[in-house]
């Protein structure tokens, strides 16, 4: 039954190959070559520069995740024994003019500033990567009028107009990250249309619609998979900038607002202060510059990986 | 899954003899110039093809690149939608299908593109690369299993199914597209220059593989080339393409040896033998000038700036395909080369023309 069944599916009647295909019977899938993804990680772990960053970054989210419970004290902990100290062994990035503990205040800081990274980092990417790939498959008009509407965001001075928005509307994490998805997701837009452009004329997609492949899964399994490697780079690119774009409206005083604690906004209390307490500008800093160097070299490491022309 | 007419025309599901027949096939690209995009001409890659193709044969297509072999190959296939004309299949034109109905089209369809290293997406494994076909189509049963015969059946192992294609040589690539064009069982596959792109140890036996596959499953074969002796070895009826158009088509054997169109016949003077003696003595006959742009082809015959027979004639007519002595040998020229003539004796009959 079952054998009878197997040859009315198979279409190729009494062919000798079927025989022998059923001798080796379960013996497939033994020998394994390595997966996609084993050899991007492969590629990827020699990138030593890259592995650290990718590591002091998870360690970074962990930290931002984990907040309160790491946090030695709360972030708007008034201590008055303690105004305007330098670092010590009980407040090891000192306190500010509160006698807040600083390193509490760089931990919550981090909070806001790398999840608000990652959210922008992530949906910008969701946004840029559909209408890219949208763009690009169907082209002519599609693409005339997706790409012109691109274009004309990227022609917006985004700065200005946040201010503008921000001094309209007070902003909180949350539409700061909505804000800066919508300004931010036409570089990505734009590299994964350029892509998916040389990648729809590839034989294997002509193949696909020659066997009648729908529209939907040729994006979903032949174009997307061949576009990922420019797309999680340029994410990287659009997090880092993320980062820095809200210490800078913090910095202005846009941003994040007291007390709740973000890097820029660290920074602009500490402003007044800079040349005596270096501490107050030191720390924050420091955490900016090394977690937008850390993004910026996973994407590096992330692009040499996931380049299928790269020599094993 | 129908069962195929045994090999010939007789008890087809449409008393057809024909399994596919191409009509004024034409397929213009727009030309667009200037910052509104005017379209400013058009480039005809195909321009009026008709071509009629037999259950179970092998038609050869040969031609220069860029005479149009290859569009041809994808408007029938409707990977291109033509500019005008018609595509019958089975005794239907498939152009006025929709997208259902067409599915169904397809999955008697096939094509064997030329870059084996272009053809395979390189992010999928070779099990989900021949089993999207039976995928897409919803083909019963065991899909894997399906797939590890389809492995067989092209002479590659049913352990290969979790590879990547990165992990083949370019044979085996060639074996793996080979192996999804037949995993919907089709009547007729296109193969577009399947074996230029391989070693030529290799060719030999992609094209045994092909040969193979056609007996075992009563395939027919579109098969595109520009290596005329391997379109000789594998074809029954070829037909030769000059500037979007077919410029004679013929048997086989009639083809290679008498050669009508001037074109065909320079043609073959390009074969190389494999003798040095008689390749010293061979006689090429080397055509002045280049192909003309399909933008802008020359009126009349396409092939007049060329033709050291070309006449005034030539240039003012256009000639159809018009059957010669044998009605199944046809040749697009008012002035056959005749059989033992040389082609640059100049002709001096008067035009020729089927029934005047």
């Amino acid at each position: 039954m079952v054998d009878q069944d197997r040859q009315r599916t198979s279409g190729f009647q009494g062919s000798e190959a079927m025989q022998a295909a059923e001798a080796v019977g379960e013996d497939y899938g033994k020998v394994k070559g390595r997966t996609q993804r084993e050899i991007v990680w492969r590629r990827f772990k020699r990138h030593r520069l890259a592995m650290i960053s990718g590591l002091v970054l998870v360690l970074l989210y962990a930290a931002a995740l984990a907040t309160p419970w790491i946090a030695p004290y709360g972030y708007a902990d008034i201590d008055y024994t303690a105004l305007d100290q330098g670092p010590s062994l009980k407040h090891p990035m000192g306190t500010d003019e509160l006698g807040r503990d600083e390193l509490t205040r760089v931990i919550y800081g981090g909070r806001v500033s790398l999840l608000l990274g990652l959210g922008v980092g992530v949906f910008s990417t969701l946004i840029g990567a559909v209408v890219g790939i949208i763009s690009g498959y169907y082209g002519r008009f599609v693409d005339t009028a997706s790409m012109g509407f691109t274009d004309f965001m990227l022609t917006l001075p985004f700065l200005p107009i946040l201010l503008v928005l921000g001094s309209i509307f007070n902003f909180t994490a949350v539409t700061i990250t909505f804000a800066l998805v919508l300004l931010l997701w036409m570089t990505i837009a734009r590299l994964v249309r350029g892509q998916v452009l040389s990648v729809r004329n590839q034989e294997y997609v002509q193949a696909a619609k020659a066997v009648g492949v729908a529209d939907f899964m040729i994006m979903f399994r032949h174009i997307f998979p061949n576009v990922v490697g420019v797309m999680l780079v340029q994410a990287t690119l659009v997090t880092a900038e993320a980062i820095l774009i809200e210490s800078a409206l913090s910095f202005l005083g846009l941003g994040i607002q007291p007390p709740t604690p973000s890097w820029g906004n660290l920074l602009e209390d500490a402003r007044t202060t800079m040349t005596t307490q270096w501490w107050l500008t030191w720390f924050p800093g420091m955490m900016i510059v090394i977690t937008v160097l850390c993004v910026n070299f996973l994407g590096d490491g992330l692009r040499d990986a996931l380049d299928p022309k790269a020599v094993e | 899954m129908s069962e195929h007419p045994n090999g010939g025309s007789a008890g087809s599901s449409n008393g057809a003899e024909y399994l596919l027949e191409a009509k004024n096939l034409k397929m213009h690209f727009p030309i667009k110039a200037g910052v509104l995009k005017r379209t400013v001409g058009h480039v005809k890659a195909v321009d009026g093809v008709d071509l009629r193709i037999r259950r179970g044969e092998t038609l050869g297509l040969v031609g220069e690149s860029g005479c149009g072999k290859s569009t041809l190959a994808r408007v029938i296939l409707r990977l291109l939608e033509p500019t005008e004309g018609e595509v019958i299949f089975e005794g239907e034109n498939i152009l006025d299908y929709d997208r259902r109905r067409m599915l169904r089209v397809r999955r008697n369809m096939q094509i064997v593109f030329q870059d084996p290293y272009a053809s395979l997406n390189p992010r999928m494994t070779v099990g989900n690369i021949i089993g999207e076909p039976l995928k897409t189509h919803r083909v019963e049963g065991d899909r894997k299993r399906r797939v590890q015969e389809l492995l067989e059946i092209v002479g590659l192992s049913p352990e290969h199914y979790n590879r990547y294609p990165h992990e083949f040589s370019g044979g085996q690539r060639q074996r793996i597209g080979v192996a999804r064009a037949v995993a919907l069982n089709p009547r007729l596959i296109i193969c577009d220059e399947p074996v230029s792109a391989l070693d030529v140890s290799i060719q030999a036996q992609v094209i045994n593989l092909l040969q193979d596959l056609q007996k075992e499953f009563d395939l027919t074969y579109v098969f595109i080339a520009h290596d005329l002796s391997v379109v000789k070895h594998i074809s029954d009826r070829v037909a030769v393409m000059y500037l979007g158009k077919i410029v004679e088509i013929a048997e086989r054997k009639k083809l290679y040896d008498e050669p009508r169109h001037p074109y065909t016949v320079s043609l073959l003077s390009a074969i190389p033998v494999p003798d040095p003696e008689k390749e010293r003595e061979r006689s090429r006959i080397v055509l002045t000038g280049d192909v003309p742009s399909p933008a802008n082809p020359p009126p009349g015959c396409s092939f007049h700036t060329r033709c050291p027979r070309a006449q005034a004639y030539c240039v003012e007519n256009e000639p159809g395909l018009i059957p010669q002595e044998e009605g199944a040998h046809r040749a697009a020229c008012f002035f056959p080369v005749e059989e033992g003539q040389h082609i640059e004796e100049p002709a001096t009959s008067t035009p020729y023309r089927a029934g005047e």
